[in-house]
């Protein structure tokens, strides 16, 4: 019978048999598609919680005030809750690093897509993997006790706690982002487009400076974008090592203090549900706007960049 | 091809000089916290409590507290991780709805670890009222690792080859029975990568467990699941910034053990991810 029926079989059959399944089947299936769609519902839940512990602080301060604010004076009474001088302190820390991140991290992303031999990249990309492992207080501890009394002599200041060397810390935390995903972008560039430039006379160096990496750039802007996001969201390391001065700086070698870094350092003392609590909320709210807008459209940048690149 | 003019050398040159200051960082760390760390390790100080404010003794509750915080971390985000994979990988269409879950696991995996700390408090610790306590710690955690898992346990899945899927079917197994028994048994290698990644970056992670898990100073053991921890990453931070008058042999000794941790943990998964690759058979 068994037989019989497998040659009778056509494909309407089969779906259909598939889909009368056990129950129990059914019930995987139904906590598969759950768990497929959870990810949207968490990054919405993110969202509304920190909407829901920030918002009760614009009863008594307006959202301009908090914006444009130059006074971060959270247990001051009245106290003032401006956001301008730790935007400032994010904005120098990750400029800064970018500043260094950016040249370094693609160009060893050529070197490693283009250069190196098989076995060098295969010995160099486990080290990029390992930098990306290396906690972040760990670069914060490193910073406080080796860099910042380096930079401290170095330029002869009061405190080696600037945004300078914040930026030289987060540059190393940006660089595996960087490299890796800029060697995937150049990777993807089609091996024809090599092939015609050499063809043509071209040496190597034009081929990649002239033809790869013009090819590969959307992928590379959207490399530097996801290591933006990676830097301004990070807070141990610039906790520990930009000396914490919530003041607008005039030159990377003051202390600042970035958004990150005035929540982490702020909440423990502060009272749950008081003025200062929502305030800290409300950081965290811009500051999940800012790396959601960097990441979504990265993500964009990249998805059409591969849809283009094959 | 040989590079030609003083242009392209200075050029190549400038390439590998990219490459040395990239992976100096990672051998500067190690020697520095190896050098100055290990005198501080001893047997004492990797199990016995801590002592005088945190000077002397050991850092053994931190540890634990790591272990325990990354263990139940694991727990919650490995399943459900693996199985938004099989979902994104085995069940969805190339759709609309594909591409809005991808976006959300990138947005996900960008979203700042404070900011991950404020959710598990706003969330967790007050709204579910679970307190700062272990729980609401692995649960902040899960959450923050769950792009990793899923990322790495979808491309581990889709690397089977789509013959396998089509053979089990054939022999008239269902699709669940085909995924339970033919595609995630080869796909587990990959899945493990990926959930041991995760593990190394929840090891490390500290403004998570900021305001949702982490004790100050908690001279014992966690007694539940609601009690507060000592973590590795936090103790690290702590003497390194709020107590005065400590040896740098022991905040350099707890630094080496926790970089030894982290990167021991990540070093396996490439040793497996490699295995995975010289292995594999289609």
């Amino acid at each position: 019978m068994a037989i019989e029926r497998s040659l009778t079989i056509d494909s309407i059959d089969v779906k259909k048999s598939r889909r009368s399944g056990r129950w129990s089947e059914w019930v995987i299936e139904r906590v598969i598609q759950a768990s497929g769609l959870l990810t949207i519902v968490f990054i919405v839940l993110i969202f509304v919680f920190l909407l829901k512990d920030s918002l009760p602080l614009f009863k008594t301060h307006s959202l301009t005030a908090l914006l444009t604010g130059r006074d971060w004076y959270p247990i001051s009474d009245p106290a003032r809750f401006g956001l301008v001088p730790l935007l400032a302190g994010s904005l120098a820390v990750t400029l800064g690093s970018i500043v260094i991140a950016v040249p370094l991290g693609v160009a060893a992303a050529i070197y490693l897509a283009e250069v190196a031999r098989p076995s060098i990249r295969e010995s160099v990309k486990p080290v990029v993997e390992m930098l990306a492992a290396i906690p972040s207080v760990v670069f914060g501890f490193i910073g406080l006790l080796i860099l910042a009394p380096y930079v401290k002599s170095l330029f002869d200041l009061p405190t080696g706690l600037t945004a300078m060397t914040g930026s030289i810390m987060l540059a190393f935390m940006a660089l595996p982002t960087i490299i890796s995903i800029s060697e995937d972008a150049i990777s993807a560039v089609p091996r024809e487009y090599r092939e015609a430039s050499l063809a043509l006379g071209a040496t190597q160096w034009q081929t990649i400076s002239r033809v790869m990496v013009p090819a590969a750039l959307s992928g590379i802007t959207a490399a530097v974008m996801l290591g933006i996001g990676r830097v301004i969201g990070e807070t141990m390391t610039v906790l520990m090592v930009t000396g914490n001065a919530a003041l607008i700086p005039h030159s990377i070698t003051q202390p600042v203090r970035t958004m990150t870094a005035t929540i982490a350092a702020e909440m423990g003392e502060t009272v749950q549900y008081s003025e200062h609590y929502f305030a800290l909320f409300s950081i965290g709210a811009v500051l999940f706007v800012i790396t959601f807008a960097i990441n979504f459209t990265a993500d964009i940048v990249l998805h059409r960049f591969r849809r283009v690149g094959r | 091809m040989r590079p030609r003019g003083a242009g392209e050398w200075l050029a190549y040159g400038l390439l590998y000089l990219s490459i040395i200051l990239v992976t100096l960082p990672v051998a500067a760390v190690l020697f520095i916290v190896i050098s100055r760390g290990y005198s501080a390790i001893s047997w004492e100080f990797l199990t016995a409590m801590p002592r005088m404010g945190m000077r002397a003794g050991g850092i053994f509750p931190a540890i634990m507290g790591t272990l325990l915080l990354v263990l139940g971390t694991v727990a919650i985000a490995l399943p459900l991780g693996v199985m938004a994979a099989i979902y994104l990988s085995e069940y969805a269409s190339r759709g609309r709805l594909n591409r809005l879950i991808h976006l959300a696991i990138v947005n996900l995996a960008g979203v700042p670890s404070v900011v991950y700390g404020l959710f598990g408090l706003g969330a967790f610790v007050l709204f579910l009222k679970l307190g700062v306590s272990l729980l609401a710690g692995c649960l902040t955690l899960a959450l923050m690792i769950l792009p990793v898992i899923i990322t790495a346990s979808e491309e581990a899945l889709q690397a089977v080859p789509q013959s396998f899927r089509e053979a089990s079917l054939a022999l008239g197994a269902t699709r669940w029975k085909t995924i339970w028994n033919v595609v995630l048994p080869s796909a587990l290698p990959g899945i493990l990568t990926g959930a041991i990644l995760g593990v190394g970056r929840a090891a490390g992670e500290t403004a998570p467990i900021l305001f949702t898990a982490a004790a100050f100073f908690l001279p014992r053991l966690p007694k539940s699941i609601f009690d507060q921890v000592m973590a590795l990453p936090y103790h690290l931070y702590i003497i390194a910034t709020q107590v005065p008058n400590i040896s740098q042999s022991v905040q350099y000794g707890t630094a080496l053990v926790l970089v030894g941790l982290v990167l021991l943990v990540n070093a396996s998964a490439i040793v497996l991810r490699s295995y995975i690759r010289r292995r594999r058979s289609w």
